[in-house]
């Protein structure tokens, strides 16, 4: 009877969206469709010198003013879309597959292997995690595979520990005794019983380690060893533009201002969807 | 009941050690396994082979590689971080200069925000879902999530752009007065706190929140305790684990995620020691900064779990 109740008002609740998750939602999908169509929409190349002179403020011809060079800001934003997105979501994405099957794993055989592998884990979060890319971008340089791989191992840890507490506590769970009493073999047990169960959280967990891969991204690139030039991501936009910052010169402040659209668009949203959960605790 | 809380604090230590342990092997590791060795990365493309072999073995880079952790591992607990590959000084003399600037900014940085967000995760978490929390919350929020550099550009704007209060630029040494020491730490410390303090008001809420929403809380609302008795004296003593752990965590970001921070600011301090040792790919610095960062957090997140051991009762006569 309760049930029954219960289960409309639960679909009712998750078909509506609030104002804030709508909002969240359609930056992201913005900034979604300017890294994949930038090329087709900035008003000039991104290596396009223009005659407005350089750090120039806002103006009809250069809505974000140009750059130290004199090139349009707008457009070198546009381009740099698909390197600060696409670079975040490619390392989010390995990052978030693999610290989900590794908890399962974790969580399904125990044991040693659970052990061995949250210790080891475990080491990788008690390093800051920009240290960590420095010591790796030193050793390794900043070609764009190297980075993507550097995000998503520092983020793996996390991902790791937030699936296998969740797959341990499912795993205890009584239907999983009863698929173990049937015979299913671990793997059925870990992708049909198991894996199902976790899908809202881990996709939430996603949508913040995107924000903080994105923040970490800029990081490095503002620092000189993320994205290198030619090519631009919105963090070294702030990173070339930074000796204007004195003139306040727009230059500097709207590639950062493009980064907090983002990462605040992305809050917006998880946090409007239904049981949320994740990390608070990674954030830098 | 006290060789207890002696025993469990014995368990994290060791657990600090061999995790401190793991991470050595993790830097080293990534470290040395790169592309080319250091010695053609000194001398350039063009160095003759017998040049490169000769600095090899100078460097002692001719042994294998578990010989060399050992031996790199030793030195380090005797307190010989080698040499500077780039200009030849000892990176303890290195680190020596910039770790005092370091600390300094870090303490005067914790000692506005520990205060300050422990007030403020407290308070909104009383008053939780009012018009006051709801700004506070949204003001926590979106300082973190977005970069540290927005904040310091924003900060220099208006401060040192706009207002012309302060210094864009930042310098520890040729400090003499109290007004100067004002002038030159104001904008660093105000950006730094700002982050760390968001960050740490939303753990405290959290940590607190969640006692507040037990069952024994409920029951000491029921039995008619002031709101001030029940918060002070029911719920946060049981919160004092999860809030020591989010003060650690965010200290340790004082320590070493001030990157942005020291270098918007031209701050000589330790973290930019280390971006400028990346760029000249000083190995032997990058070591020595990655581990004193890592002991720097391992340390402050021990301390906090004493503090959570000591604190709870029920961890002490278990």
């Amino acid at each position: 009877m309760s049930t029954l109740d219960t289960v409309p008002a639960l679909r009712a609740r998750r078909i509506r969206v609030s104002p804030s998750g709508t909002a969240g939602l359609a930056v992201v999908a913005f900034w979604l469709l300017v890294a994949v169509a930038g090329p087709a929409i900035a008003p000039f190349p991104p290596g396009h010198i223009s005659d407005a002179g350089v750090l120039a403020p806002i103006s009809r011809a250069f809505p974000m003013g140009t750059d130290y060079l004199g090139r349009d800001v707008l457009s070198r934003i546009v381009w740099g879309a698909r390197y600060t997105v696409g670079v975040a979501l490619l390392a989010t994405a390995i990052a978030s597959f693999t610290g989900t099957a590794l908890g399962l794993c974790a969580a399904a055989r125990g044991g040693w292997f659970d052990s061995v592998l949250s210790r080891i884990l475990d080491a990788f979060i008690s390093m800051p995690s920009k240290m960590f890319a420095l010591v790796i971008v030193s050793a390794f340089g900043s070609a764009i595979p190297v980075l993507v791989v550097t995000l998503a191992v520092i983020y793996v840890p996390g991902c790791y520990r937030l699936s296998r507490s969740m797959a341990i506590n499912i795993n205890a769970m009584d239907f999983i005794a009863v698929a173990r009493a049937r015979g299913e073999r671990t793997f059925y047990i870990m992708r049909h019983e198991i894996l199902p169960n976790m899908v809202l959280p881990v996709l939430t967990d996603f949508g913040l380690r995107f924000v903080f891969v994105v923040l970490l991204l800029s990081g490095l690139s503002f620092l000189g060893v993320g994205i290198q030039p030619p090519n631009a991501d919105w963090g070294s936009l702030v990173r070339e533009n930074i000796e204007g910052l004195r003139e306040g010169a727009p230059a500097v402040i709207m590639p950062a201002l493009m980064i907090a659209s983002l990462t605040i668009g992305v809050n917006l949203l998880i946090d409007n969807l239904p049981q949320r959960r994740g990390a608070t605790a990674e954030g830098h | 009941m006290n060789s207890d809380v002696f025993r469990l604090i014995a368990v994290r230590v060791a657990v600090a050690l061999g995790t401190l342990l793991i991470v050595s092997g993790i830097v080293f590791t990534a470290t040395n396994l790169l592309p080319g060795d250091v010695a053609e990365a000194i001398l350039g493309q063009s160095a003759s082979p017998e040049a490169v072999a000769g600095v090899r073995r100078a460097l002692n880079l001719d042994r294998p590689a578990p010989v060399r952790y050992v031996e790199w591992l030793f030195n380090l607990l005797t307190g010989d971080l080698g040499q500077s590959l780039v200009n030849r000084l000892p990176v303890a003399h290195l680190l020596a200069s910039r770790l005092p600037n370091s600390l300094l900014l870090a303490g005067i940085a914790a000692s506005i925000c520990v205060p300050v967000a422990l007030l403020l995760g407290i308070t909104t978490a009383v008053w939780r879902g009012t018009l006051y929390d709801r700004a506070i919350s949204t003001f926590t929020i979106t300082t973190v999530s977005v970069p540290e550099f927005l904040v310091a550009t924003l900060a220099v704007l208006v401060f040192a752009v706009t207002l012309r209060w302060l210094p864009a630029m930042s310098y520890a040494t040729n400090v003499e007065s109290i007004g100067q020491l004002f002038r030159s730490f104001s904008l660093p410390v105000a950006t730094l706190s700002c982050v760390v303090m968001a960050q740490m008001t939303r753990m405290t809420r959290a940590a607190l929140l969640t006692v507040l929403s037990s069952s024994y809380v409920e029951m000491a609302v029921l039995k008619g305790a002031r709101p001030a008795r029940i918060v002070l004296l029911h719920a946060l003593p049981n919160a004092i684990g999860p809030i020591a752990n989010a003060i650690a965590f965010n200290l340790s970001y004082l320590v070493g995620g001030a990157i942005i921070v020291e270098i918007i600011f031209s701050y000589p301090g330790i973290a930019r020691l280390m971006v400028d040792a990346v760029a000249t790919r000083d190995l032997p610095l990058i070591q020595a900064c990655a581990m004193i960062f890592s002991a720097a957090y391992l340390m402050l997140v021990l301390l906090a779990d004493i503090c959570a051991i000591v604190s709870n009762p029920r961890l002490r006569y278990r």
